[in-house]
């Protein structure tokens, strides 16, 4: 059965979006068999066949059974060592059960054979779903530039589940992204966590409001955001300046919200209601970081920027995540003591202006020095859209990260950085089917993924 | 006072100044891959004096008794990457006052201190392209250079037999080279822009012919026009059109005009060419195809495919890859080669279009792209399989000369980045401009 993503959402709510799916599936198989002339026809045909598939109980699993089995030469659970001719044997969209040849596979249940199996990829950063991936400003819903700092933005409301780059990302074994706004204000919005099945943003879902991003340095300091005549930010110590009084004011808000309660039991006059401040979603945004309910997502390239960030941290102790740090090499001791994870920038990424000083090595530095990490496609305005983690986190290897470390970091270590790891990163019984599969070393060039599984799902089947 | 002559010594012997070696140098014991001609498992390449003497099995091959020798046992030689479009060192030709300008040239707004220059060798490149963007019509001529260490653009230079820098004309269609409305001298629309570079050529024509009737005759001759000269070279087949265009009508319009005019072009980017393979192929015109990630950045490249090069290779047309650096990195540029072959296309093709091809499209077949005895000794020696990746660049020669060693420092740096790898770095953003972006 599907979680909905939002304890917020419905059950009602929830089901439809369930029958919406499985309505959009037969509808592209319509489609696949090139049935899609006449296509209210067909959508009265589908929605018949889905009725026609709940009667008589194929189109959902009301009792839990095997219904898919993943054989893999090499099976890298990333809870233990990898198992050599392994099964992993899927119900209910969970796995069921990981274990070695001896597996008693049941009778007439789908098996897909792979060399390699790994858990689904996770891209710790990424902008797919909330940008049309031709670029067109109609598609846009990275940025708004009506303020520089606008934190109660959620991608959670402008995901588009069927964008085309979510099939493409899945066809390189990615089933879940960290998906925001784009890294071009001071805030953006917050964050989402979610697989790359679509095809609506009430699918797949695993963190609605995951992050809060903040983005330091120049990337930041748009002179075209904000009202007409606005200059702030305009330097880094604005930057600064701004993120510390926006943190204070919510540090006064949670104080006279609270007083709020008190004055209602004793039966409040109009006048002490006066004196509790209106609700502002923009400061409950920075109320739920400072309880550590969220961490800040900071994107800081330069090291003086990962520096800010990591003051801020000490300042208002409040959890936070480095993104992209292109110069972490630089300051290795420091974000090893403060405990920060690192969503490294992508191993590939364009080597100029901030980034001038970026290196290939950045990964394998941060592993040295035991420092969490992940991978990330990142923000391209131009070309290639996205970037495929796969192909980053390769470079890293060919770069001095160890290939062990780099699926970890693609898989578990990314689950837990974004707080996860207790329904996808691994191969265990539990958690979600979610696999990758590959004829060979995920990481060299002329290997291809050869399937994705989402949820006990084939939602990739094929050579790339 | 010592040590003062000890680092002095010790410059003198790291320097690597380009003077080819005045000794043969041969490679032994590599597994060498020529490009024409098979792969040699256990083979031996011989240079001298800038120039590859002997290429062959170990055991075919005569050593000159003076050569030096260096052991390459388990590593692979191949000829040094050839990059038919790149954007190094901020080529910014065409400015904004018309969308064609032939007048301007790369060669004089190249910064050859930019530390791209040295990426580049670190990613084995030994011969690129060097242009203008494409958010002009005809935003200029290209230059093609040696990725020689060199201090000025002259040092790198390559010269034509009439002893002018070589080069060809770089022009675009599609979205890059419109803008919004058409206001401006600016196309707004694809018919637009078509109508604007016949309108030149036509006149470049009528040019010509009053040059031809003046028959000599210098009160007869037209004034001299810097750009109507550069259009004739190119309908008189000196100068090759390097087209930025991705989808497939636009891959049409090329093949229209370059009929129309009689211009010898290569395609560059090609998105959607494997929509128009065939008509590719007839038209003769080879296709240097980028290597992208993923579809889209923008609608001309939403139907971009990994098959590009397969596809146009299956067709007969001739394949060879650019790193449009910086759209791609140069370091990585073996990359285009390596998920071409994911694609399925054929090793030998891949990695002749990484050499040979490319060679071919800057008309210097003759020189680069291949290692055979008379050719330029530029060459790449690897850690491994050039379509691995986790093999590296451990040494680039151009003209026989050590351009990019792994085992020195500051090459490393360049090679993997870091603090101070970005030194002189000129941004360029022009590569990409078109309405507005």
């Amino acid at each position: 059965m599907k979680t909905p993503i939002n304890p917020n959402l419905t059950a009602d709510y929830a089901d439809y979006a369930d029958t919406k799916c499985k309505e959009e599936f037969y509808l592209r198989y319509l489609r696949y068999l090139r049935l899609d002339r006449s296509s209210m026809k067909h959508r009265t045909i589908a929605v018949l066949f889905t009725a026609f598939a709940y009667a008589c109980g194929f189109a959902e699993q009301t009792t839990a059974e095997v219904t898919l089995a993943i054989r893999g030469e090499t099976v890298y659970t990333m809870a233990g060592d990898p198992i050599k001719n392994g099964i992993v044997l899927i119900e209910d969209g969970k796995i069921a059960s990981v274990g070695d040849a001896a597996t008693l596979i049941p009778g007439n249940v789908k098996t897909i054979s792979a060399k390699v199996v790994t858990p689904g990829l996770i891209d710790a950063h990424t902008i797919v779903g909330l940008q049309g991936f031709e670029n067109e400003p109609r598609e846009n819903d990275l940025l708004d530039k009506s303020g520089p700092f606008q934190p109660e933005l959620r991608a959670f409301d402008a995901f588009n589940g069927q964008e085309r780059l979510l099939e493409w990302i899945r066809g390189f074994g990615v089933t879940t992204i960290h998906t925001g706004p784009s890294p071009e204000a001071l805030s953006t919005g917050q964050t989402l966590i979610i697989k790359t099945a679509g095809p609506t943003v009430n699918d797949g879902g695993l963190k609605a409001d995951a992050m809060v991003s903040i983005t330091l340095g120049p990337a930041s300091l748009m002179k075209d955001v904000g009202e007409k005549g606005a200059k702030s930010p305009g330097t880094r110590a604005k930057q600064i300046a701004m993120l510390r009084t926006e943190l204070i004011k919510a540090q006064e808000y949670t104080k006279k919200r609270a007083a709020k309660p008190q004055a209602a039991t004793e039966g409040s006059s109009a006048k002490d209601d006066d004196k509790t401040p209106s609700r502002d979603l923009r400061l409950e945004v920075l109320v739920s970081v400072l309880n550590k309910e969220k961490p800040l997502l900071i994107s800081a390239e330069r090291a003086q920027d990962i520096l800010s960030a990591l003051k801020l941290k000490d300042e208002f102790k409040i959890n936070i995540v480095l993104d992209l740090a292109d110069e972490a090499y630089l300051l290795i001791d420091p974000i090893k003591a403060a405990g920060v994870p690192v969503i490294v920038h992508p191993t590939m990424k364009r080597a100029f202006g901030d980034s001038e000083n970026i290196s290939m090595e950045t990964a394998a530095k941060l592993k040295a020095a035991g420092i969490p990490f992940a991978f990330q496609s990142g923000y391209e305005p131009y070309v290639p859209k996205t970037r495929i983690i796969l192909f980053e986190a390769a470079i890293a290897v060919a770069n001095g990260l160890k290939f062990e470390d780099a699926l970890a970091a693609l898989t578990i270590d990314a689950a837990k950085i974004l707080g996860v790891a207790d329904r996808v990163g691994s191969i265990e019984k539990g958690k979600d089917a979610d696999l990758a599969l590959f004829d060979g070393d995920p990481f060299e060039y002329t290997s291809h993924c050869v399937g994705t599984i989402i949820s006990g799902k084939i939602v990739f089947e094929g050579k790339r | 006072m010592r040590a003062f002559y000890v680092c002095l010594i010790g410059l003198l012997c790291c320097s690597r100044s380009g003077f080819a070696q005045e000794k043969p140098i041969a490679f032994t014991g590599a597994h060498v891959i020529p490009i024409v001609g098979p792969e040699l498992d256990n083979g031996a390449v011989v240079v001298h004096n800038g120039k590859i003497v002997a290429v062959g099995p170990a055991e075919s091959v005569t050593i000159p008794p003076d050569a030096e020798r260096r052991d390459c046992a388990g590593k692979t030689i191949m000829p040094g990457l050839v990059d038919t479009h790149s954007h190094l060192g901020g080529p910014w030709a065409a400015d904004g006052s018309s969308p064609i300008q032939p007048d301007v040239r790369a060669m004089d707004s190249v910064n050859v201190r930019d530390s791209g220059f040295q990426k580049a060798q670190a990613g084995g490149i030994t011969t690129a392209n060097i242009m203008s963007g494409s958010g002009h019509l005809l935003s200029g001529q290209t230059v093609y250079v040696k990725l020689r260490d060199g201090k000025t653009i002259d040092d790198l230079l390559i010269k034509s037999p009439d002893g002018s820098a070589a080069g060809g004309v770089k022009m675009a269609n599609g979205t890059n080279s419109i803008r919004s409305g058409g206001t401006g001298p600016f196309p707004g629309t694809r018919a637009k822009s078509a109508a604007l570079v016949r309108e030149q050529f036509t006149k470049a024509q009528e040019h010509r012919d009053k040059i031809k009737r003046a028959n000599g005759d210098a009160a007869k001759l037209p004034p001299r026009d810097l750009g109507l000269e550069v259009l004739i070279d190119i309908m008189d087949g000196k100068r090759v059109v390097h087209h930025h265009t991705h989808r497939h009508d636009d891959i049409l319009t090329v093949l229209r005009l370059s009929k129309e005019f009689g211009f010898k072009v290569v395609l560059h980017h090609v998105s959607e060419a494997w929509k128009v393979a065939p008509q590719i192929a007839e038209a003769k015109a080879p296709c240097s195809v980028i290597v992208i990630d993923s579809p889209g950045g923008k609608p001309e490249a939403k139907d971009l495919s990994m098959e590009t090069g397969k596809i146009l290779d299956e067709a007969g047309v001739l394949v060879g890859f650019h790193s449009d650096d910086p759209i791609t990195d140069s370091r990585l540029f073996l990359r285009s080669a390596a998920i071409s072959v994911r694609a399925g296309m054929k090793r030998d093709k891949a990695l002749y279009a990484m050499t040979m091809a490319g060679a071919i499209m800057l008309d210097m077949q003759k020189q680069v792209g291949s290692l055979e005895a008379g050719k330029d000794a530029d060459l790449v020696i690897l850690s491994g399989d050039p379509l691995s990746v986790y093999t590296k660049v451990l040494e680039t020669y151009v003209d026989g000369a050590k351009v990019f060693d792994r085992s020195n420092e500051t090459d490393r740096l360049m090679a993997t980045g870091g603090y101070g790898a970005g030194r002189d770095q000129t941004l360029f953003t022009e590569c990409c401009l078109g309405d507005g972006r």
